[in-house]
């Protein structure tokens, strides 16, 4: 499949179960529509590979993992344009889409945006992290997913969540070794939670996620209560020190470090859009300000998924088919009785499977050392910008993240704040004593992903383009 | 109520040097910001120090202005950023050349002599990089750039350090006079009094003016940046060209700044701007034609900043026309940045003596009314 048309009613932007939900149920009910995608194969990142994985025996991944694949059929056939291996860098308010394709990039012109862009890992900043062998638990399990590769050597994975647990059982499954679980959940998150544990006990999470937790202790040495979490070594990672509570301090040997917790939405593409945000106090995370279609507050541009607040891999699959039903309607296709009606079936699932998110936002809400750090941590990889400099920033007057960004160059790298955004957002709140909902975040800019001067020179451009830009008229 | 000396109105780079050249004779100022300082133009443009290609009023004070940039630490005790490795407009051809002796002859006759024409040998020394197609150019060797964003902040804060007061947030909603004086309030309900007012408000100051009952045919726009991953050093100068607009600059973190006038959208009542990547594609062409070692380069981030722009594309400083008491300093058209450090001190000379020793007739406000009544 290949986008022919010069353009289309709707445009989804990611293969994830978001994604590929609502581009299916759009083609399907006559949209013309092309699913945008980087990868060069459908599933996003929690079906990475779906389709191409080299790791047959479905026991390593999980049956969680192969529920992608009943997206991925009805999609092939829905009659929805693919465009795998593309890079969307721009959406404009006339939903212009800027997108790069093998070293070419175009501009494509659309009705309606549905931005599927998913989740990444939240930064978690500790003392030595920007070290070699250090990286994200979510990293890893891509490579898993991918190519069937596991970390060799001595293996400790650090952080919380349901994603870290998950990580070391399929970690296991594949034989691989895991020398240590340094939990860095704070205990007193298990209070916080208690509220929210029945709901959590009706939830489908209960029975897969305590036999998996149950699995990987009795076969791992679990530290739990971990604090002062540091990566050691010369050059690359070597040993990882640690206390749990206020004992004396830990050291095992670490040829990898694989940190985690907690993922957050990818929000760059709708920031960069002007969608208006907020900042959610449970998840600490911003998320765009989306309504019950994930209809965001510009006209035409809805988010589905994890990328308009953590849900999961289910929930997501729901609200693309909303997403998809609210473009139906707003393309004129259907109207305000026929999308509800339709919508009926996908809320009442979408509301099972957000049980119990609650108890787990809750639990595993990240320790605030470890979203605020010292001072000599760095914060912005790119810029190599510590949490001291950010601190000293604003001390001299830079109140928000675009000053300290104008100051200190923070987040002004490839990456576009994408590893130092939240706790940059934090670090300022605690210094000026204030909430991260008054601090703001970053104002991102197209491109929103790095494209190169000739893909941009290449961009097609019309006379009167060349006379406006020369001021010939 | 607030009772400063002098009420500056926006806290871009004009109005911070405002407060800190008044502060400096001892003139307590209150600079009324409706985001937070540097927010616009003054905190995102290309940083550029420029001498080079000024409009012909322009140069007595950018001449001036020169010399306090490169004692700016001096000034406002912070470096800001700003190094000083000449800045170089590129002849693609013999007829561009020409014209850039041309204007390098009329300057002498002037009586300046910052520009200079270099052949095409001088031009590869100092931009070994250049493309092969290039014949030589027009050098200001004294010119350089700074830090945009640090260098307004420095303002403000030696300002402040100095008596000046910064609100910032505080939009103005209503200029009137109060006695001998002026009042003004703000969206948030404050009211401020003092016998002086400045309007620096940048892309707004013709709301200020209109307050004044002064016209300013001031357009805002949207001048758009771009800038690259780390590039190994290759470039110390700023380049531009001769017959196709462009700024092109490398920082000492191996970064590539390319600007040049290319023009996005502003909506200046929402503080947005959007890009127009079809612009920004023939500013891609151009440094394609004239750094091949840029084919290889990756682009990061595109912004742009509000900025107004007059007519005449020189900017209004001086006295009101209409009201004793009142300033500006505004629509500087894209290159009031290297200006900032002196047009402080013009306004503080103008309040505080009612006279300056630079030539400023060619800025008066005045020359609207003109225009409009022809």
């Amino acid at each position: 499949m290949s986008a022919t048309k010069d353009q289309y009613d709707l445009a989804v932007i990611g293969a994830g179960p978001a994604g590929l939900a609502a581009a299916t149920l759009a083609a399907q009910r006559g949209l013309s529509t092309v699913l945008l995608d980087e990868q060069e194969a459908p599933g996003g990142q929690i079906y990475r590979a779906i389709t191409r994985t080299p790791l047959r025996n479905p026991g390593v991944l999980g049956p969680d993992y192969w529920h992608g694949a009943e997206l991925t059929g009805p999609f092939r056939d829905s009659g929805a344009d693919h465009l795998p291996g593309t890079t969307v860098w721009s959406v404009s308010r006339d939903l212009e889409i800027g997108l790069s394709r093998q070293g070419a990039a175009r501009i494509l012109p659309v009705k309606h945006v549905i931005l599927a862009t998913g989740a990444l890992e939240r930064p978690f900043p500790i003392p030595g992290w920007t070290l070699p062998g250090v990286m994200g638990a979510g990293a890893a399990q891509i490579l898993l997913k991918a190519s069937g590769l596991v970390a060799q050597g001595n293996v400790v994975l650090a952080g919380s969540g349901p994603l870290l647990w998950l990580l070391a059982w399929q970690y296991l499954r594949a034989g691989a070794r895991i020398d240590a679980i340094l939990d860095t959940t704070p205990r007193e998150n298990w209070r916080a939670a208690l509220p929210q544990l029945g709901a959590f006990l009706r939830s489908d999470y209960v029975g897969k996620g305590v036999r998996l937790l149950f699995e990987v202790r009795r076969k791992v040495k679990v530290y739990s209560g971990v604090s002062e979490l540091k990566a050691l070594g010369d050059g690359r990672v070597q040993m990882v020190s640690f206390r749990q509570g206020d004992g004396e301090e830990w050291r095992l040997p670490a040829d990898t470090l694989l940190l985690h917790q907690g993922v957050i939405p990818n929000i760059n593409l709708a920031n960069a859009i002007g969608c208006a945000q907020t900042w959610d106090e449970t998840q600490r995370c911003w998320t765009p300000q989306v309504d019950a279609w994930g209809a965001t507050t510009v006209p035409g541009v809805a988010v589905a998924g994890d990328g308009a607040g953590i849900g999961g891999a289910l929930a997501a699959e729901h609200r693309g088919r909303l997403a998809a039903l609210d473009a139906l309607l707003r393309l004129g296709r259907i109207d305000r009785v026929e999308r509800d009606r339709s919508a009926a079936p996908h809320r009442d699932a979408l509301e099972r499977a957000q049980q119990g998110r609650d108890f787990l936002d809750t639990l595993y809400s990240p320790a605030k050392p470890f979203r605020v750090p010292p001072d000599d941590t760095i914060v912005c990889r790119c810029e190599e910008v510590t949490a001291g400099q950010v601190r000293e920033a604003v001390a001299l007057g830079c109140s928000g993240p675009n000053q300290t960004k104008s100051f200190l160059r923070c987040g002004m790298g490839p990456c576009q704040g994408r590893l130092c955004g939240p706790t940059v957002t934090e670090v300022i709140a605690e210094a000026r004593g204030v909430s991260p909902a008054e601090v703001g975040y970053y104002r991102l800019r197209p491109p929103v992903k790095p494209i190169t001067l000739a893909e941009l020179a290449s961009l097609p451009k019309s006379e009167a383009d060349v006379a406006a830009v020369l001021g010939r008229h | 109520m607030s009772r400063p000396d002098a009420i500056v109105i926006g806290g871009g780079l004009h109005g911070c040097s405002t407060a800190l050249h008044l502060a400096r004779r001892g003139v307590r100022a209150l600079v009324l910001e409706k985001d937070h300082v540097g927010r616009h133009a003054s905190g995102v443009n290309a940083g550029g120090v420029r001498q080079l290609g000024r409009h012909v009023a322009e140069i007595p004070l950018s001449v001036a202005a020169m010399v306090l940039w490169h004692r700016i630490a001096e000034l406002v005790g912070d470096d800001c950023g700003f190094e000083s490795h000449g800045q170089i407009k590129v002849a693609e051809n013999e007829a561009e050349l020409a014209a850039g002796r041309d204007r390098v002859a009329q300057l002498n006759a002037l009586g300046f002599t910052h520009e200079e024409v270099v052949d095409e040998a001088e031009l590869r020394r100092l931009v070994p990089a250049i493309a092969d197609h290039c014949v030589g150019a027009v050098v200001s060797r004294g010119d350089g750039a700074a830090l945009p964003y640090r260098t307004t902040l420095a303002f403000k804060r030696r300002a402040e350090s100095l008596g000046a007061r910064f609100v910032e947030g505080a939009a103005v909603s209503r200029v009137a006079r109060a006695g001998g004086g002026w009042r003004v309030e703000t969206a948030a309900g404050e009211a401020h009094e003092a016998p002086v007012l400045v309007n620096c408000a940048g892309a707004w100051a013709d709301r200020v003016a209109a307050q004044l009952g002064e016209p300013a045919p001031l357009e805002p726009m949207a001048l758009m940046l771009m800038i690259t991953a780390r590039m190994p050093p290759f470039v110390k100068p700023v380049v531009g060209a001769t017959g196709r607009t462009l700024s092109f600059k490398q920082f000492a973190n191996g970064t590539v700044l390319i600007g040049g006038g290319m023009r996005g959208r502003a909506w200046r009542d929402e503080n947005r701007t959007e890009l127009d990547f079809a612009s920004l594609s023939i500013n891609a062409r151009t440094v394609w034609d004239l750094f091949p070692i840029m084919r290889g380069a990756t682009i990061v981030r595109a912004w742009a900043g509000i900025e107004g722009r007059m007519p005449d594309d020189i900017p209004v400083i001086g006295p009101s026309a209409t009201e004793l008491g009142a300033f500006h300093a505004f629509g500087f058209s894209a290159h009031g940045f290297q200006l900032g450090p002196i047009v402080g001190r013009i306004l503080a000379d103008l309040i505080i003596d009612g006279r300056t020793d630079l030539p400023i007739e060619p800025f008066r406000i005045q020359r609207f009314r003109q225009m409009a009544e022809a």
